[in-house]
């Protein structure tokens, strides 16, 4: 009976013990699946992209501006609206996948599959292991097969939650977006007439999206990339 | 010809009559002299001749022409200064004669300017502001704004006041001359009979806004007739009488009572008309010369 | 009637108070433009205190055009004032000089002498704006250079493109001489009825301060005669400011959202100047002059 019982424990432990080691070490590593992701982004030192933007705040009226998005390796990012002023979400812009990936200061946890937009994407989660980054977790959806994120949600420390939406066309190989989608959730914003100085009717139309929709997006539609052409850093 | 007919004009200021039934003409190249004490109605009826004010009642004819319909053709032909000579303190002498020539339709050399300007004696003061003015400065040069566009009626509102006796001769002189030398009809109003003796041939004195006396200077002033008073128990009746008489040329259009101005040596043959012809007859008082009368009238306000 | 409306504006423009208005508004313009010079960042941080919760505005938001719509929020109130020392005192002034009676004994009519000085009263408003534009607008986009207009409303944020903003303050410049002629024809009607020339000025400042008060302050009895009251009106400018967005939100260049509402206080504003004007003609017409 005793070489039997030490089988069971064997069996017990092949069985649930070690997929559980295994999955505390695997939690420990980097999913393959990120390491791919990861070396697809890798192939970019640094692009310059061309793109509209656009942006959707219920208390905010603002035109499609063209705008270019400076990235460097590993993580430095700036948009600049060409001639104009640019509202971008707070802190949200410098947390995209390239600029996520690069800190390597992480550990993942696979969350299963979802199906989004027709596309069967794995979900994996993002935990910091360094505690002076700004996000908190970060949930990332992947197609596994191109290896491309099509949306990510971040929680970051100060600057609340948002989402980062992706759709991927001419530039899919290096793993860059052809349109970009970030949504956050708003404050209210109101400035007292005393200071604004309007004393009229107020814009109905405006009140009633501004109940209906405390959601902002701001998209950035990309027309054309330059990639390691090289780029000063006091861009940045 | 009469250059202005006025007939029954009045004016009425709430309760206050400042003009009564006011009628009198003005032939064309004479002085008329237009005499009353201040507050007689003198300027509310040059404003009325202006059309600042509006008549109550009445008509105004100038040049012919009635001035509540043909104003503006009448007031080209027409320069004024009404009462005070209120001018823009920041222009200058040059510069107000500028802007009243601009606004003639006709046009106006500016050579006539300076010569308007020495004419009134401001030549020398030509750039100065009017700020800097005297009050006969400021006289003289509303007297320049009446003139520079060359009118042939010259309605001038107490010309005199503000002035020294010298600046006083000159105006006078300036008004013979505007008479006499360019054939001008001057409306000239006093309340001084002494400015005015001098230079009118046609005197109308008002009081409270009615008509007291109405005439030629010289026969007005003259020392042998005297205005009498006829008082009788019926006024009516009496006028009658007078009217059918050869006394009808003495009588005064007066509505207080009987009025003529009759040589004296004819008062005696006068009563005894009266006398003859059973007026019953209370008194003929003999009232006094034209200036005697106008002081008197003066001196009750 | 020309030669009328040139001797009305060469008194307006001998007299030294005339520029009084125009100093007073370089100074006020330039005193706003130092301040904002030297500490306009703590200004512009304060006005989007609730933008930077959510967003980053990144760019020159204290830009020419900015400082332009500050300026003339603030100074559209007080134009007006200045208006009024010329506008209230273009007839009860020269009354009370006594000047009066030697432009009525001219040979123009009065309703052409009244009309000349309202047209001389509306060059010296339009050229006091002329003046308004080119410091507010112009000196302040020469020294805040441009960019896009960001505009903090009460209750949303307008940000227009710098290429869709100059013919934005163009409309709004002549709005607003509209609105300022209403107040010279306000002035003027003051004028008529009086022989001093304080009396107009400070009743038709008066008047101004009154009715800005009943249209600023936001209590439901006072909001049933707002629509009715031409300050309400000479507010809406800023219409000019606004604008339309399409379904997806974004902003619609060279559009404005409500045009309807300055067309209607165009309109309000005209029959104002044309009322106030009527009746000063009207009123003068008829007057006796005694002064």
């Amino acid at each position: 009976m005793q070489p039997k019982k030490y089988k069971n424990i064997v069996c017990y432990f092949l069985a649930f013990v070690f997929p559980l080691f295994l999955s505390v070490n695997l939690m420990a590593q980097t999913d393959p699946l990120i390491e791919k992701v990861s070396q697809k982004l890798a192939q970019v030192n640094d692009y310059v992209a061309e793109g509209v933007m656009k942006t959707d705040v219920a208390f905010i009226k603002a035109s499609l501006g063209k705008v270019k998005v400076y990235f460097k390796k590993p993580n430095l990012l700036k948009v600049k609206k060409e001639g104009g002023i640019s509202l971008l979400p707070r802190g949200g812009v410098s947390l995209t996948i390239n600029t996520l990936l690069n800190t390597k200061q992480y550990t993942t946890i696979p969350a299963g599959n979802q199906v989004l937009n027709g596309k069967n994407l794995k979900v994996i989660k993002l935990i910091p292991t360094d505690d002076n980054l700004d996000w908190v977790i970060s949930t990332l959806w992947i197609d596994p097969i191109e290896a491309l994120v099509y949306k990510t949600a971040t929680t970051t420390k100060e600057n609340g939650s948002y989402e980062i939406t992706m759709q991927y066309g001419e530039y899919s190989k290096q793993g860059l977006a052809s349109k970009i989608i970030f949504s956050f959730n708003t404050k209210d914003y109101k400035l007292p007439n005393g200071i604004t100085l309007e004393f009229g009717d107020e814009d109905p139309t405006a009140k009633q999206k501004a109940l209906k929709n405390k959601k902002g997006t701001i998209e950035i539609t990309y027309s054309k990339y330059t990639i390691n052409q090289g780029i000063p850093n006091n861009i940045f | 010809m009469s250059l202005i007919k006025v007939q029954h004009i009045s004016k009425q200021f709430g309760n206050l009559k400042a003009v009564d039934d006011l009628s009198f003409e003005v032939q064309a190249g004479q002085v008329f002299g237009f005499l009353g004490q201040n507050g007689s109605g003198k300027s509310t009826t040059i404003r009325m001749l202006l059309s600042l004010i509006h008549p109550s009642h009445g008509s105004i004819e100038i040049f012919g022409q009635s001035i509540q319909k043909n104003r503006a053709e009448i007031l080209e032909q027409v320069g004024a200064i009404i009462e005070r000579p209120d001018l823009y303190p920041y222009l200058s002498a040059t510069e107000h004669l500028q802007l009243f020539a601009k606004v003639r339709k006709q046009k106006i050399a500016s050579g006539r300017i300076l010569d308007t300007l020495e004419k009134v004696g401001l030549a020398g003061r030509a750039q100065d502001k009017v700020q800097t003015f005297s009050l006969g400065m400021k006289q003289r040069l509303g007297i320049a704004i009446a003139l520079v566009h060359n009118p042939s009626l010259i309605i001038l509102d107490e010309p005199t006041n503000g002035l020294d006796p010298q600046g006083i001769a000159d105006i006078r002189a300036l008004i013979q001359y505007l008479a006499k030398d360019e054939g001008k009809t001057v409306f000239v109003s006093s309340h001084l009979l002494s400015e005015i003796e001098q230079l009118a041939h046609q005197i109308l004195i008002i009081h409270q806004g009615k008509k007291m006396v109405e005439g030629n200077t010289k026969e007005l002033l003259d020392p042998q007739k005297r205005i009498v008073q006829i008082k009788t128990m019926n006024d009516a009746g009496t006028l009658q009488v007078i009217v059918a008489s050869s006394f009808s040329n003495y009588l005064l259009p007066r509505k207080e009572g009987i009025f003529l101005k009759i040589p004296t040596y004819e008062i005696p043959l006068l009563n005894e008309t009266l006398i003859k012809a059973g007026v019953a007859l209370l008194a003929i008082e003999s009232k006094n010369a034209l200036e005697d009368y106008f002081l008197q009238i003066t001196s009750n306000a | 009637m020309w030669s009328l409306i040139q001797v009305e504006l060469y008194k307006i423009f001998r007299r030294p108070r005339t520029y009084i208005a125009f100093g007073a508004i370089a100074a006020l313009i330039v005193v706003i433009q130092l301040g904002l010079k030297m500490d306009g960042n703590s200004y512009a941080a304060f006005l989007m205190k609730d933008i930077n919760d959510t967003l980053t505005v990144d760019g020159k938001v204290l830009n020419g055009y900015l400082i332009c719509y500050i300026l003339l929020q603030l100074l559209l109130v007080h134009v007006p004032l200045l208006v009024a020392l010329i506008a209230a005192d273009m007839i009860s002034g020269e009354a009370n000089l006594g000047t009066l009676r030697l432009l009525f004994s001219t040979p123009y009519s009065r309703t052409h002498w009244v009309l000349a000085k309202f047209i001389a009263a509306s060059i010296y408003t339009i050229l006091l704006l002329i003046w308004l534009a080119f410091l507010a607008l112009f000196v302040s986009m020469w020294i805040f250079g441009t960019d896009d207009l960001f505009l903090m409303k009460s209750n949303y944020v307008v940000l227009i493109e710098q290429g869709d903003v100059l013919w934005r303050y163009v409309g709004a410049f002549i709005f607003a001489s509209f609105a300022l002629l209403t107040v010279t024809s306000l002035g003027f009607l003051m004028s008529s009825l009086s022989s001093n020339s304080i009396g107009p000025i400070v009743g038709t400042m008066s008047a101004i301060v009154f009715f800005t008060i009943l249209s600023t302050l936001n209590i439901p009895l006072f909001n049933v005669v707002k629509p009715y009251l031409f300050t309400t009106h000479m507010n809406n400018w800023k219409e000019f400011f606004d604008i339309k967005v399409n379904l997806n939100n974004e902003a619609i260049r060279g559009s404005i959202l409500n045009i309807a509402k300055i067309k209607t206080s165009l309109l309000v504003l005209t029959l104002h100047i044309i009322l106030f004007v009527t009746a000063s003609v009207i009123i003068i017409k008829k007057k006796d002059i005694l002064s």
